[in-house]
């Protein structure tokens, strides 16, 4: 793959005889450009880069060649490499996983068809119908549908990092509250990041713990009113607790077992 | 990644093949057309008709499979859009016929200063024709292999070795010009 596919008329016109040339007016190639080329690439296999050292040894061609090589790519170091957003992210993550909804999702509620409502629209005016514990049902329905769409590789953290004193200040820049970041490694429930998610009407913090293969989000955002204690709700085999805390609205969904989402909450809620 | 494949469907495997070189796939299409808008739309796009092509995916570099997707989109819109030239130029498929980019006093000395001017570096990329600039982008950004950037810009390899030369020769080239001025 890194045969040299001729010679390169780089310097001049000149229609042939170039292949070993090196006249005043071609002085760009002397018949091994391509093969240099593809030695600073990492294209040349030992014998081929044996072969051509043997002739670059005493080629000023290919010094020169060779420096304006490294001189474009130190350049290039300086490009800006354009990174997807993380809207990007999650609208991509949204058609592709939209075609066909995965297994576990739950059947289409009749207000998901309001796309141009968006999803904290919808979910709001599920609240205001169902005033239950933990919102109701649609809030639980929306955070495991939340929980499930995050599965998706990519979709599911707008920070990664297992350091709370990142994921804390970069919710801090995102959010006009500031949610409690913990990290409970210690307790088996390593920190991996965070993201912003859209419920209810306004901005929530979602922190992402893992738990071996499985992972348990937190879904935070503030609440008036006082302390409550956890209430247990389950949906399409995920499980989620809710509870509040400190002016905080906190929501644990994961597939984590019953009795690990209650270590989950209890370790939180003991972690100063 | 066992989790996902292991809790959801199929879509969710090509989730996984495909989410993680969203970057590349953005970057491709941002240099490609220009435009910021444009490239987001080139990848939701190429994301959707990349999940329709899923199933005829045989595993190999994912990158390369949805570059190459994002390439063929983003030409699309490329197309569509007036003014923008995509071709025009000769010898697209002969490695040898190369075109003309140096001149007599030409000096990869001179060319050298480029490397300290940094903040032209973008502009000077957007500067390449668009054959040359995807190679450099996949070569110099992604750090593709010869093999990849042919498979992605459907070209052989050779064509590959000596657009990238002519890409970095124009850079160099346009940098040492732009220091003239």
């Amino acid at each position: 793959m890194t045969k040299s596919s001729g010679t390169i008329l780089d310097g001049d016109n000149r229609p042939e005889g170039s292949g070993a040339g090196t006249g005043p007016s071609n002085a760009n190639d002397c018949g091994k450009l391509l093969l240099l080329q593809a030695e600073f690439d990492g294209e040349l296999d030992a014998a081929q880069a044996a072969a051509l050292a043997e002739h670059r040894a005493g080629c000023p061609v290919c010094t020169r060649n060779e420096a304006l090589l490294a001189a474009t790519q130190r350049a290039l170091r300086g490009a800006t490499y354009h990174r997807a957003s993380p809207e990007l992210l999650r609208a991509v993550a949204g058609r592709i996983g939209a075609s066909r909804p995965p297994p576990h999702r739950r059947t289409r509620m009749p207000w998901q068809g309001l796309a141009g409502f968006g999803a904290g629209a919808a979910l709001a005016a599920a609240i205001l119908l169902t005033l239950l514990p933990v919102g109701g049902p649609g809030l639980v329905a929306t955070l495991v549908d939340d929980h499930v769409r995050a599965l998706q590789p990519g979709h599911l953290l707008d920070v990664v990092s297992t350091n709370q004193h990142t994921v804390k200040p970069w919710f801090d820049g995102r959010l006009d509250f500031a949610p409690p970041v913990k990290d409970l490694a210690a307790a088996g429930f390593p920190l991996i990041g965070g993201r912003l998610d859209y419920v209810s009407g306004r901005n929530a913090a979602v922190l992402v713990y893992s738990r071996g293969k499985h992972l348990v989000e937190l879904f935070v955002w503030p609440a008036a009113g006082a302390a409550t204690e956890p209430a247990r709700a389950t949906r399409d085999g995920y499980n989620v607790l809710h509870w509040t805390a400190d002016g905080m609205s906190l929501t644990a969904v994961s597939d984590v077992d019953p009795a690990g989402m209650a270590e989950f909450v209890r370790d939180w809620r003991q972690t100063p | 990644m066992a989790i996902y494949t292991e809790l959801m469907g199929s879509e969710h495997v090509f989730a996984s093949v495909a989410l993680p070189h969203l970057d590349a796939a953005f970057n491709l299409a941002r240099w490609l057309t220009g435009s910021r808008a444009d490239a987001e739309d080139v990848v939701q796009e190429a994301m959707v008709r990349a999940l329709t092509y899923f199933p005829t995916y045989r595993g190999g570099s994912g990158r390369a499979w949805i570059l190459q997707i994002v390439r063929n989109t983003a030409y699309g819109t490329l197309k569509a859009r007036r003014g923008e030239r995509l071709a025009g130029y000769t010898g697209l498929d002969n490695p040898v016929a190369i075109e003309e980019v140096a001149d007599p006093t030409d000096d990869p000395e001179k060319a050298l200063i480029m490397s300290d001017d940094l903040a032209r570096i973008d502009e000077l990329i957007a500067g390449l024709p668009v054959e040359l600039r995807e190679t450099l982008v996949l070569r110099e950004l992604e750090e593709l292999s010869y093999r990849d950037i042919a498979q992605i810009t459907a070209v052989p390899i050779g064509t590959v070795m000596s657009r990238l030369w002519r890409a970095r020769r124009t850079l160099a080239k346009a940098a040492a010009a732009g220091e003239k001025r």
